[in-house]
């Protein structure tokens, strides 16, 4: 060590800070506010990061529609039995009501918001929803849409028996034109890079 | 325009313009946001008709859409008359038409109420005229810029064009069109010959926003501060608050209020306002309020009547076909005269079990009030009725109070009552904060506005030559309309005086006996028709296989010669037995009726007449083990005139599989005095693996009035999946719902 790079003991004592700063005061820039450290749950959302500082016991639902006011996922049972609130998490299906925010740390999430490029094209689930005109009331049909995703991520050309081990719910009705919109996607998607 | 305030219109051009939704398929997608596509300079020629300089149309949707397609169909309706280019056309819901006339509210946009599939027949009859109106004026602006007679001019595709080939855009002509007076005569409407949309497939208007997400729902929205709350529901009809002890809710962050929510007032009707006592928590978010609810502790006192349950039910049902019925609805002849001495007698009693609604979207009401005004978002098919509701309680003037109507995630009903409305106001009036009042599923199963409990007695018989010469009906049930209209309306709810076979056979007695359910009960999908229909149509193929007669024939034979008979009800003013026997015949050529019948498949056929739509359903089903398969539906149907056959296809075949599902599996329950359902686990609805993979629907062709489409689909066809279960196996199913049944008896 450079004997010069350390003052003698009592010119330390002359640059202790608190003596310093009320000579001179400091002004931090003004473009920078110091932050404390927060620890959270670090998770990202249609790729964008966040850090969660709440209650980690916060099921995904409702930080995705009251937080980050992402309604796409829909609030219908609570209970993960009709899978309106489907998502990807890390790629793998999952439904929201029931996973909570203190095990999502580092995952990744994606949401119906997400599927779509960013120039607005449709994801070729979506695309086929729409000209298979798979709608009804439409309140369930974001959750179909994720699922169909995760499906045909897992089986390219599914068989009713996969289709049909979806096991959303859906009240009008709209399963005949939900079948046919997942066997479109299928075809439109085959053979291409996911 | 600032930046925030442009953010802030957007976002609310979001919610209420859905305006990206008017993107057909084919079309390049566009990064377009609501502003790029409404600009700034848009130009008003009516109510419902706004167009840009680009020719962007912005027709306004006026119905609430529930998921029957009505913002499509009315778009469709006025855009053909007014020849707008489809591929411009933006749809906006728009919201409740109202003024103050004197403190009275004054409705200003006619039709606005998703119920009994009224929507598409009103906007045949008056959105015809406001396109064909909108057009005429954008005609004289064309003519008065060529100075030629408006007469020598004609339309295309958001296009005027003149005798000698020169054209003008919409675009071009609106801001002229605009100044210019409506004609006083009515504008000349086309003839079906010239309709260019009506009549063609098109795509739900909405689709590309529910697909990509951003299709908001009412509990999608916020109004500023919003605080959200979720009420503890007392179980018990007409129970109170004994005591509750809040301090572990109040401990929780976020928590802001807790309240309670006085009972109802039975002076109000029904539906106006909230169904049960209850304790309210107020928070800043969803899953703190979720918490706190659940962190109350609560003693409710019960009601004076218990609810009951359908086992109670029936035996009160016995008891009062005992008595004089509470209203004879029909008496045609001498039904017990000719009975006497009929060769063949027919005698059975079903059974349908109390079911609840179980939309996906549960209710909410979102609400901000202040002195000045009131703004609603709520799912509701019933804006009016809940208009009234934040006029009574907040004592606005009408031209103060602002509904929106945003998309519903579904309706079947529930939302033709305004109660959970009411828990909003009661709340924003307290706090003077917006309140979102949001529903759990547990709370939408335990409080509803049920279909309720009924039994039905038929009795019937034949003569020498197995032809019927004679049919009683009685029915119990607890009426829609008790609690709501004066008691003796209250058969009105329950059956139908012209419903067939009325008018088909000379000796004929229909009659109800009113029961007392203590559960609140409402409108449900098709509402009594649905139910009567499953007892006459199972009815009419138990009298055929002991007659050993074909189903078929024998209905075929029953509605006899093509006649019109007078209906009295919504539907009416007649009842083509034609057009019935027409659909039952295409319903059974489709499912191959007359084909020799694979072991142990079963067929099965029925019909009704619902709302001014003639619907016919032919089943085929086997049992595979314990699973039931159903392998093809027929759903054939004449609804007049379909406007748009790709969404009257999907509500038919729609109704189809809501008809099986609440057939097969549904029914609340109640023990210890209230409903035992809470989700659904134990209320479930049909899972796509259990539902056919098609509906095949026939639409035939038709110049009649469109009668709509979103009711009709349900009455026949749950009859037709139990008779044709009785053709598989044997069994005939006396009750809904189906499956404990038919397992018991298997």
């Amino acid at each position: 060590m450079n004997a010069a790079a350390t003052p003698p003991a009592a010119q330390r004592e002359s640059h202790h800070r608190g003596e310093y700063n009320r000579r001179m005061p400091q002004v931090p820039p003004s473009h920078i506010t110091p932050q404390p450290i927060r620890s959270g749950i670090d998770l990202t959302v249609n790729a964008k990061p966040y850090r969660h500082t709440g209650d980690p016991k916060l099921p995904l639902l409702w930080y995705l529609r009251d937080v980050l006011r992402l309604t796409g996922s829909k609030y219908a049972c609570g209970d993960a039995s009709c899978g309106a609130c489907s998502v990807l998490v890390d790629g793998k299906l999952a439904r929201a009501c029931t996973l909570v925010m203190q095990d999502l740390a580092g995952k990744a999430i994606v949401t119906i918001e997400g599927l779509a490029s960013a120039d607005g094209s449709l994801h070729p689930v979506q695309q086929a929803w729409v000209d298979e005109d798979a709608i009804l009331c439409g309140y369930c049909q974001p959750g179909w849409i994720i699922a169909a995703v995760d499906l045909l991520s897992r089986k390219p050309d599914p068989s009713d028996a996969d289709i049909d081990g979806i096991g959303n719910l859906c009240r009008c009705g709209s399963y005949p034109r939900i079948r046919a919109a997942i066997q479109r996607a299928a075809k439109a998607t085959q053979g291409k890079p996911k | 325009m600032s930046r925030a305030h442009n953010a802030g219109r957007r976002r609310f051009l979001r919610v209420f313009g859905s305006a990206t939704g008017a993107l057909i398929v084919g079309l390049p997608a566009l990064a377009w946001t609501p502003d790029q596509l409404l600009g700034q300079r848009l130009v008003r020629l009516n109510a419902y008709v706004r167009i840009e300089p680009d020719g962007t149309t912005v027709i306004g949707a006026r119905d609430p859409e529930v998921g029957q397609g009505i913002r499509t169909a009315e778009a469709r309706i006025l855009a053909e008359e007014l020849d707008a280019d489809w591929n411009k056309v933006i749809v906006e819901p728009l919201d409740l038409g109202v003024t103050a006339v004197n403190g009275e509210p004054h409705w200003t946009l006619g039709h606005q109420i998703a119920s009994g599939s009224t929507s598409v027949p009103a906007a045949w009859n008056d959105l015809r005229t406001v396109g064909a109106a909108a057009r005429a004026l954008l005609v004289g602006a064309a003519a008065a810029r060529w100075q030629v007679p408006p007469a020598s001019l004609r339309t295309a595709r958001g296009v005027v064009i003149s005798a000698d080939g020169r054209k003008l855009g919409y675009g071009a002509l609106a801001a002229d069109a605009a100044k210019l007076q409506p004609a006083s005569a009515p504008p000349a409407l086309k003839s079906p010959s010239q309709f260019a949309l009506v009549g063609q497939d098109t795509g739900d208007v909405d689709a590309r926003d529910i697909v990509t997400g951003r299709q908001h729902f009412a509990s999608d929205e916020w109004l500023g501060d919003t605080l959200v709350a979720v009420i503890a529901r007392c179980p018990f009809p007409g129970g109170t608050l004994a005591r509750v002890d809040d301090k572990a809710a109040l401990q929780l962050q976020g928590v802001k209020n807790v309240m309670s929510i006085p009972a109802p007032d039975n002076n109000d009707p029904l539906g106006t306002r909230q169904l049960a006592a209850g304790v309210a928590v107020l928070a800043t978010d969803t899953w703190t309020a979720l918490q706190a609810v659940a962190a109350l502790k609560i003693e409710w006192k019960r009601g004076k009547q218990a609810a009951l349950g359908d086992d109670a039910l029936a035996k009160a049902a016995q008891q009062a076909f005992a008595a004089a019925p509470t209203q004879v609805v029909r008496h045609d002849g001498d039904f017990a005269a000719t009975d006497k001495h009929a060769r063949h007698h027919f005698d059975a009693e079903y059974r349908v079990a109390t079911v609840a609604h179980a939309d996906l979207e549960p209710p909410s009401a979102l609400v901000k009030i202040d002195d000045q005004s009131a703004v609603l978002i709520a799912p509701t098919q019933n804006p009016r009725a809940a208009f009234a509701v934040v006029q009574r309680l907040t004592g606005l003037d009408p031209g103060q109070i602002q509904v929106k109507l945003p998309r519903t995630g579904g309706g079947f009903g529930r939302f033709l009552e305004s109660d959970y409305i009411a828990e909003a106001v009661l709340l924003a009036n307290a706090v003077k904060r917006p309140i979102k009042v949001l529903w759990t599923r547990a709370d939408a199963f335990a409080h509803d506005t049920y279909r309720p409990f009924s039994i039905h007695r038929l009795q019937a018989c034949a003569d020498r030559r197995r032809k019927l010469t004679g049919w009683s009906h009685h029915i119990a049930s607890t009426s829609r309309l008790a609690g709501r209209e004066q008691r003796a309306r209250w058969w009105l709810s329950e059956m139908h005086p012209d419903d067939l076979p009325a008018g088909l056979l000379g000796n004929l007695d229909y009659a109800w006996y009113a029961l007392d359910a203590a559960l609140p009960r409402g409108t449900y999908r098709a509402s009594s028709h649905a139910v009567n229909a499953f007892a006459t149509e199972c009815f009419i193929d138990e009298i055929a296989h002991t007659l050993k007669q074909d189903p078929l024939a024998l209905r075929l034979a029953l509605l006899g010669a093509p006649r019109k008979l007078p209906y009295r009800g919504h539907g009416g003013p007649v009842l083509d037995t034609g057009r019935l026997t027409e659909v039952l015949k295409l319903a059974a050529d489709a499912i191959d009726w007359k084909r020799h019948h694979p072991d142990g498949h079963g067929f099965g056929l029925a019909c009704h007449f619902t709302f001014g739509g003639y619907v016919a359903h032919a089943v085929e089903m086997s049992m595979q083990g314990s699973r039931l398969v159903i392998h093809n539906v027929v759903c054939a149907a004449d609804i007049g005139r379909v406007v748009n056959p790709l969404g009257a296809r999907a509500a038919l075949a729609g109704a189809t599989l809501d008809a099986f599902s609440t057939a097969l599996r549904q029914s609340i329950t109640v023990k210890d005095g209230q409903v035992q359902q809470r989700g659904y686990k134990d209320y479930p609805l049909a899972t796509m693996a259990q539902m056919p993979h098609a509906v095949q629907v026939i639409l035939v062709p038709s110049q009649e009035a469109p009668a709509g489409a979103f009711a009709m689909g349900f009455p026949s066809a749950a009859p037709a999946l139990a008779n044709a279960i009785f053709a598989g196996t044997t069994v005939r199913v006396r009750q809904l719902p189906i499956w404990p049944e038919l397992m018991r008896l298997l």
